[in-house]
């Protein structure tokens, strides 16, 4: 019920800023009678409908998981940021081990097998990317082989 | 005799040593992707489109590749349903109904050859149906105009909403979420940027791959850690393996009503093989009546299932195909890798490019040959693909996604989306909201504002003329009854929920 009632505000909500920056889209002087404005905010519109509708009628509410457990979802998402931005400059193999390790830790917490797929997915994955595939992959960071 | 030479076209293109290599591979992968529990035919095929464009094939052997892999995910589905009673992917849920009980008292051999063969009549069918039906309603979208298409747009979103999903309301919201994703970027007609708000990244739009893998791939991988994978329980073991031709032939009827039911499913825009493994099961359950046993482990149970979810998924592709509108997730997946081919799907595809299409249809043909013997005599080697623990599974999928997102464009801002879109997929999954309408918005929302734009210029701004002509008013019809019909009808179409140990 709450769950739903929120996420139906957020929508809400979300569908007005919608509608307001589709207000604010430049039209050309090529203007079609409907112009780039309109299917923006008639989307706007129908979800600013629709998120009033599960405010008023929402259904019951999901099993939310314990907050140990939304910690190690946010670990997961902090790890993923990281490894987007990781890849460029450190090369594939070490963001790869250590990701997938860290990933494979949260799944199922055993320290050694988690070492052991970082290790063997990095190396594992490169070779299929770079080799089966031919990928232009940089294994480790430039700085350090030159 | 055209269909003929068409299909002499196809064969020919078909058979080539190359392009067979690519449907063999294809169905091999696939069943495993099928297989494999929390990588169903959608996120399967979505990660594997950047990986295909760096192998650098042409546009047939791409799409003859990737369709070898979902009509394989199709059929590998049942796989974990049976002996693992988890569905591996979303269509296969019916099949753990009867497949599981059967696998626990013993027949789990006979569940996986019986659903093999029942995943190949339907299949076969159904490719069949798609190259007859195919052509004909190719000729009849030559008389579609923008008013019409815009109609059919309305369609797909609203049979998407009120037949597959559980709240109206919501999949409305997930629908809009995905068409004002389409709109960031800029416009083509006025040339202006759109809801970039000044982010040089978002000037060219949101890349629907992005897009897919972020909601189907990344969000299985924080639902696996929420559940710590604890729904990875080592199921039955599989030991002797013999056909049961007698179950197989006393399913005969069943199988092909399935494929029936499943085919016509399949064609409705935006309903799907989900729809078609349902109503397949449904019917041949009330059919059967209390004396049938549905749900206590009966072939017929399997049987029904599997040839109206592989059944769904040919019929699919009719309307993907000739009309640019896909029936499920995964065809829209696969609209996605033509669209990203430069291959526009319409009518226009089967008097332009027939080599294309006559050459997936042969491959579809073969393809289902191939994966029957894979799926029957060596379904053991699949079998064994389930073993491959979650801990490790999940973090070489989600490592995949992102090499192949990162070599679509290189840059770490769409690698940031794609885990964006992991992140609200996840809650989303949570709050109950589809997410295949956000897919379909964002690969469909800049055709519908086209459309409805073209319809405007024509008319001069008079919005009558959407509803002007009758294949239009046929269409919105259709698309409203589809919204608000399984309002009434939910009471008696209560989804059954999968049983428990």
């Amino acid at each position: 019920m709450v769950s739903d009632r929120i996420f139906g505000a957020v929508v809400a909500v979300v569908a007005l800023a919608y509608i307001a920056s589709a207000n604010q889209i430049q039209t050309s002087f090529l203007a079609d009678p409907v112009g780039p404005k309109m299917f923006p905010m008639m989307i706007g519109a129908g979800a600013f409908i629709a998120g009033i509708f599960v405010i008023l009628r929402p259904d019951g509410d999901p099993d939310w998981p314990v907050l140990s457990t939304i910690g190690a979802l946010l670990i997961a998402v902090v790890v993923l940021v990281a490894y987007a931005y990781a890849l460029k400059p450190f090369g594939f193999i070490l963001p790869t081990a250590v990701a997938s390790a860290i990933l494979s830790y949260q799944i199922f917490p055993k320290i050694g097998q988690a070492v052991l797929v970082g290790a063997g997915l990095s190396i594992g994955l490169f070779m299929l990317f770079k080799f089966a595939l031919g990928l232009g992959l940089v294994a480790f960071p430039s700085a350090l082989f030159g | 005799m055209d269909l003929l030479s068409n299909l002499a076209t196809g064969f020919g293109i078909a058979l080539s040593p190359y392009t067979l290599m690519l449907a063999v591979f294809g169905c091999f992968i696939g069943t495993i992707i099928g297989a494999l529990p929390g990588l169903g035919p959608s996120n399967g095929v979505a990660i594997l489109i950047p990986l295909t464009f760096s192998l650098g094939l042409d546009a047939t052997s791409a799409l003859v590749l990737m369709t070898a892999v979902y009509y394989g995910a199709m059929y590998g589905g049942r796989i974990s349903s049976i002996l693992l009673n988890i569905p591996g992917d979303e269509p296969a849920l019916m099949t753990t109904l009867d497949g599981y009980p059967m696998a626990k008292a013993g027949r789990a051999g006979d569940a996986l050859i019986i659903s093999g063969f029942a995943s190949f009549t339907g299949a076969f069918l159904s490719t069949v149906g798609l190259m007859l039906l195919a052509p004909l309603l190719a000729r009849i979208a030559f008389q579609f105009g923008p008013a019409e298409y815009f109609a059919l747009y309305i369609l797909a979103f609203a049979t998407l909403g009120g037949i597959a999903s559980n709240n109206q309301a919501k999949a409305a919201i997930a629908s809009c979420i995905g068409l004002g994703i389409a709109m960031i970027g800029v416009d083509n007609n006025s040339g202006m940027p759109r809801l970039t708000f000044g982010n040089m990244h978002l000037f060219d739009g949101i890349d629907f791959l992005v897009a897919i893998v972020g909601l189907f791939a990344i969000t299985e991988v924080f639902s696996f850690i929420e559940s710590h994978g604890k729904n990875t329980s080592i199921g039955i073991t599989l030991d002797k393996l013999k056909v049961p031709w007698r179950d197989i032939w006393n399913t005969r009827w069943v199988q092909l009503r399935g494929s029936l039911v499943g085919f016509i499913a399949g064609i409705l825009p935006g309903a799907g093989a989900s729809l078609g493994s349902f109503l397949a099961y449904m019917s041949e359950k009330s059919i059967a009546g209390e004396k049938g046993g549905f749900g206590t482990g009966v072939a017929k149970g399997v049987a029904a299932p599997e040839a109206g979810n592989n059944a769904a998924a040919g019929g699919a592709l009719v309307p993907m195909l000739t009309l640019g509108v896909p029936g499920s997730g995964t065809t829209a997946v696969l609209l996605a890798l033509l669209m990203t081919l430069n291959i526009t799907p319409g009518p226009t595809l089967f008097t332009d490019r027939p080599e294309v299409v006559w050459g997936l249809i042969a491959s579809l043909l073969i393809a289902n040959f191939v994966l029957l013997a894979m799926n029957v005599p060596m379904v053991k080697v699949f079998v064994r693909v389930l073993s491959v623990p979650a801990w490790v599974l999940l973090p070489g999928v989600t490592m995949i996604s992102f090499v192949g997102i990162y070599s679509l464009s290189g840059s770490y801002f769409d690698l940031l989306l794609m885990v964006a879109f992991g992140v609200l997929g996840w809650v989303l999954r949570k709050l109950d909201v589809p997410t295949v309408p956000i897919i379909l918005g964002i690969l469909l929302g800049g055709h519908m504002e086209d459309s409805l734009r073209r319809a405007m210029v024509l008319s001069d701004g008079d919005w009558t003329y959407l509803f002007s002509s009758k294949i239009a008013i046929g269409l919105w019809a259709v698309a409203i009854a589809g919204f608000v019909a399984p309002l009434f009808l939910r009471k008696f179409l209560k989804k059954p929920q999968a049983v428990s140990d």
